[in-house]
């Protein structure tokens, strides 16, 4: 039975990570880049949802809604001043500007909200599922989590395969220059790309928060760079693979927490995703490109 | 004869280069030895010099093997607590500090190099974001079973655990030298500016003889294009490995200097994580990716740049991310890009009609 | 002996036959031309003998010896180079620096005395500039020999190409459409060096050619390739004259 409660936990935990995979993912399918800095607007999300909710005493769900708007303002905003400018120069470029923004989140939040560790009162008010006897325990969390999660990107790929919107960032992921030709407006729809990124990235920073209820301008590097993993996992730039990439992400990471070692959980993870990648060299669900003579 | 100018003008290239260190090694030392210099930044010397090599060796995957890897302080980390546990071990048999250090240098490099050969066999098959992402993965592994790591000794030799020091079983008199989370404590601080300084140099030696010599030229052939260098029968993994495996060693040798200038080593994320990685790779792109000088110069302002913004307290780190966004959009937008390029030919045309004149 | 022997070769790529039982006798200081209709299978023709791709079945065989399924780097060494039809230079690298690259494996000082600088790689990198200078002033490249490649016009990177794959010493020459995208002069030009290096180097050479101006001028033989098949081969005139392949190429 514990087994069962540690699967539950991974896939909680993988539900965020693939939440926040999504955004990386498609930002990655669609501009070509790392985007470093993504991990940072789950933080950001997160301190909304404490000032508006802890702070300000607004219910959750006006929480919520603030926290998605004030990140996919943000995301955009990042976009148009710091990314924009470099559209065309080389990746290596881009990435270190994407570090920048990264650091750049991090320190502002240092400035304003203090280096102290916030309590984050969870967002959930669902009580948890007992079954088995009492045995196996579910959380409010949990639920909402997977739910959220399995919702959010079934809606995606409607969006994606069924309007015009999405049609344009498949065009612009295949080829950008050919997307300028058929008169598809590359700029609107790579902002449009981080718009939905960074939104998912505010529900990620609130779920991530209500299940680990600590908040410090750092909460969002390493799940960031966990979730970026998972993206690479599952075959970077497509959704599915984010998906599944996350979800498979944490569940490795629970058990091994639980039945290896916490300490080398992390080296677990890593080490997973090293053999995934010698295996198969561009992710579980990747295509594979290979160079014309 | 064309080429024997042509040699003669990178000897004079490197020659610069030298040059700049051991200028700015002297004046430096003649600040401290006048005492004109802050308490703090002489603190900073040592430091200076281990991201200088750091970023001099992480230049030869990125610039010149046109590899991007995100895993350089993977391979401190090696160098670092393989070098610590050699000085540890052997600094009262050896007696002579200086002779153990330089013996700890070799330990750090060697080891280190063993964790390239070892990584990148496997990995140098992928390419572009997947390798970065790898290279990260593998500099987190390291880190991460370093800090889990306990290394005891007594009179039955060396004792390896992941779990506890208790699980070493130790004899009586036994000692835990490596003590996980821990890591390595009551070091002797042996690294000085000299040293750093004569290391820095060592390393731009052979970064530079490898750049100018027939090794160079196959890695840097494979980067510009991968099947036509296979198409002259260069070896593209003979050649990415050595430059990855020369790399990571160099890095060791950062790490052995990094670890011998603090009396306790520990494996933190702060230390040794993709962090640290990214700051040395921020180095290697703002110095000029594949201009040497460039890092050296580029690793030793932008470690002191955030002691000289200290003035401006809270607000340092800010301005600091600040500064990297501009310098980035400034050097690389393609619209900034052309803009100075027009500005320039004008300003070329004018002096051009001067001298007409 | 045949400088080059090919007898059935095939690849496919998902079902398709992209070339279909290719064969191909050249003999030694020979220079003979492969044509054909856009999509024939030419460069793939080029990519299975110098390894790129593996062919499902056939035989190729060099000087006598079987090179067939061995890799790209190898079936240089054994002395096949090439030039690429979209140009790939070392291109961040100096003119004289591509050629070097070329000669790599003739020239082989070790690491460790470049790390140290010992005589060793004094006089090797001497002789290999020398060496290289005279490959580069064959094809009247020398001025620019300490030019980046990629600031070299089309025409001299495609010449520059020629070098770099001559300094491996190959015994077989394959060069990709040597003449797309120049003028006729050039062209014309380019038509005396590749003779030039024939006559010079004793050397073999394929060629793909769209420019029946230079097909014509120095092919002694050639073979027409459609649709992944030989059409037919021989004798330059005989060939160029052949209805089938007028009709091949006005794609009837």
């Amino acid at each position: 039975m514990s087994f069962i409660s540690y699967l539950v936990n991974g896939i909680s935990l993988g539900s965020v990570y693939a939440l926040i995979a999504l955004g990386y993912t498609m930002v990655y399918g669609i501009a070509k880049m790392l985007n470093f800095a993504h991990g940072d607007i789950i933080m950001v999300g997160g301190y909304t949802v404490f000032i508006a909710c802890s702070t300000a005493g607004l219910p959750p769900v006006v929480g919520v809604l603030l926290a998605v708007i004030v990140c996919t303002v943000l995301g955009v905003t990042v976009e148009f001043v710091a990314y924009r400018p470099l559209r065309g120069a080389s990746p290596l470029a881009v990435l270190i500007t994407a570090i920048g923004v990264s650091y750049f989140l991090q320190n502002m939040a240092l400035l304003l909200f203090g280096a102290n560790t916030k309590s984050f009162t969870s967002v959930v008010s669902i009580p948890s599922l007992q079954l088995a006897d009492g045995q196996l325990n579910i959380s409010g969390e949990t639920m909402v989590t997977v739910a959220a999660c399995i919702i959010i990107m079934i809606g995606l790929l409607a969006f994606i395969n069924r309007t015009k919107a999405g049609q344009a960032m498949l065009a612009v992921s295949e080829d950008r220059d050919a997307a300028i030709l058929m008169g598809v407006n590359v700029n609107g729809t790579i902002a449009l790309t981080f718009a939905i990124g960074s939104a998912l990235a505010a529900v990620a920073g609130v779920l991530l928060c209500s299940a680990y209820p600590s908040l410090t301008p750092y909460t969002g590097a390493m799940p960031g760079i966990k979730a970026f993993v998972a993206a690479v996992f599952g075959g970077i730039g497509s959704i599915p693979g984010a998906f599944i990439g996350g979800i498979l992400l944490g569940i490795i990471e629970s058990l091994s927490k639980a039945y290896i070692s916490s300490q080398l959980s992390d080296a677990i993870v890593f080490s997973v995703l090293i053999i995934v990648l010698l295996v198969r060299p561009t992710g579980i669900m990747g295509r594979k490109i290979s160079e014309k003579v | 004869m064309k080429g024997k100018k042509l040699l003669n003008k990178t000897w004079k290239e490197n020659a610069v280069t030298y040059g700049i260190v051991i200028i700015a090694y002297i004046i430096i030392q003649i600040m401290v030895q006048t005492g004109n210099i802050s308490s703090l930044m002489k603190g900073l010397l040592v430091p200076v010099c281990v991201y200088v090599i750091m970023a001099v060796s992480l230049n030869l995957v990125v610039g010149i093997s046109g590899e991007l890897s995100l895993g350089h302080a993977g391979f401190m980390c090696a160098g670092a607590f393989s070098g610590a546990l050699f000085t540890k071990c052997m600094a009262d048999t050896i007696g002579n500090p200086v002779v153990c250090f330089a013996i700890a240098v070799v330990v750090g490099a060697a080891t280190a190099a063993v964790f390239g050969i070892l990584i990148g066999v496997p990995v140098l098959r992928l390419q572009g974001d997947y390798l970065a992402i790898v290279t990260l993965a593998f500099g987190e592994i390291i880190k991460n079973i370093v800090n889990a790591l306990f290394i005891g000794r007594d009179e039955n030799g060396l004792h390896f655990s992941l779990k506890s020091a208790m699980d070493l079983n130790l004899a009586d008199g036994g000692e835990v030298l490596i003590k996980g989370p821990q890591g390595i404590t009551g070091n002797p601080r042996v690294a000085s500016f000299t040293i750093g300084v004569i290391l820095i140099l060592i390393t731009l030696f052979i970064v530079q003889n490898v750049i100018n010599s027939r090794t160079g030229r196959a890695v840097m052939a494979i980067r510009d294009n991968r099947i036509a260098a296979q198409s002259v029968g260069l070896s593209v993994t003979k050649y990415k490995l050595m430059a990855f495996t020369i790399s990571a060693a160099l890095a060791g040798v950062g790490g052995v200097l990094y670890a011998h200038n603090l009396t306790t080593l520990t494996a933190l994320p702060k230390n040794f994580g993709y962090n640290q990685s990214i700051m040395i790779l921020v180095f290697v792109v703002l110095g000029g990716i594949g201009n040497i000088r460039g890092s050296v110069i580029a690793a030793a302002i932008l470690t002191v740049l955030p002691e000289l913004l200290r003035g401006m307290n809270d607000y340092r780190m800010l301005i600091y991310a600040i500064v990297l966004i501009v310098i980035m959009i400034f050097n690389s937008a393609p619209a900034i890009i052309g803009y100075r390029e027009r500005f320039m030919e004008r300003f070329k045309n004018k002096s051009k009609t001067k001298e007409a004149l | 002996m045949a400088m080059l022997e090919v007898k059935n070769l095939s690849i496919s790529f998902g079902g398709l036959k992209a070339v279909n039982s290719f064969h191909v006798t050249i003999e030694k200081g020979q220079l003979y031309g492969l044509i054909g209709p856009n999509g024939a299978g030419k460069t793939t023709v080029f990519n299975l003998l110098t390894g790129v791709y593996k062919p499902d079945t056939g035989v190729i065989s060099l000087d006598g010896q079987t090179i067939t399924g061995k890799s790209t780097i190898e079936i240089n060494r054994e002395g096949i180079a090439r030039t690429f039809q979209n140009i790939r230079l070392f291109h961040n690298l100096s003119v004289l620096d591509n050629v070097k690259a070329g000669l790599h494996n003739h020239y082989p000082y070790s690491t460790l005395s470049a790390v140290f600088r010992l005589p060793d790689y004094y006089k090797q990198e001497k002789a290999m500039n020398e060496k290289a200078m005279e490959l580069l002033k064959v094809f009247d490249l020398d001025k620019e020999a300490d030019y980046t490649a990629s600031n070299l016009p089309y025409g001299k990177q495609r010449k520059l190409e020629i070098a770099r794959a001559l300094a491996t010493e190959p015994k077989l020459l394959l060069l990709d459409e040597p003449a797309a995208g120049m003028n006729p002069n050039e062209t014309a030009e380019l038509m005396d060096t590749i003779r030039f290096v024939r006559d010079t180097f004793h050397m073999t050479i394929l060629l793909i050619e769209h420019d029946m101006k230079l097909v014509a001028g120095i092919c002694e033989k050639l073979t027409v390739l459609n649709f992944g098949q030989v059409l037919t081969e021989g004798d330059t005139q005989t060939v160029l004259h052949d209805p089938q392949v007028i009709s091949a190429y006005l794609g009837e």
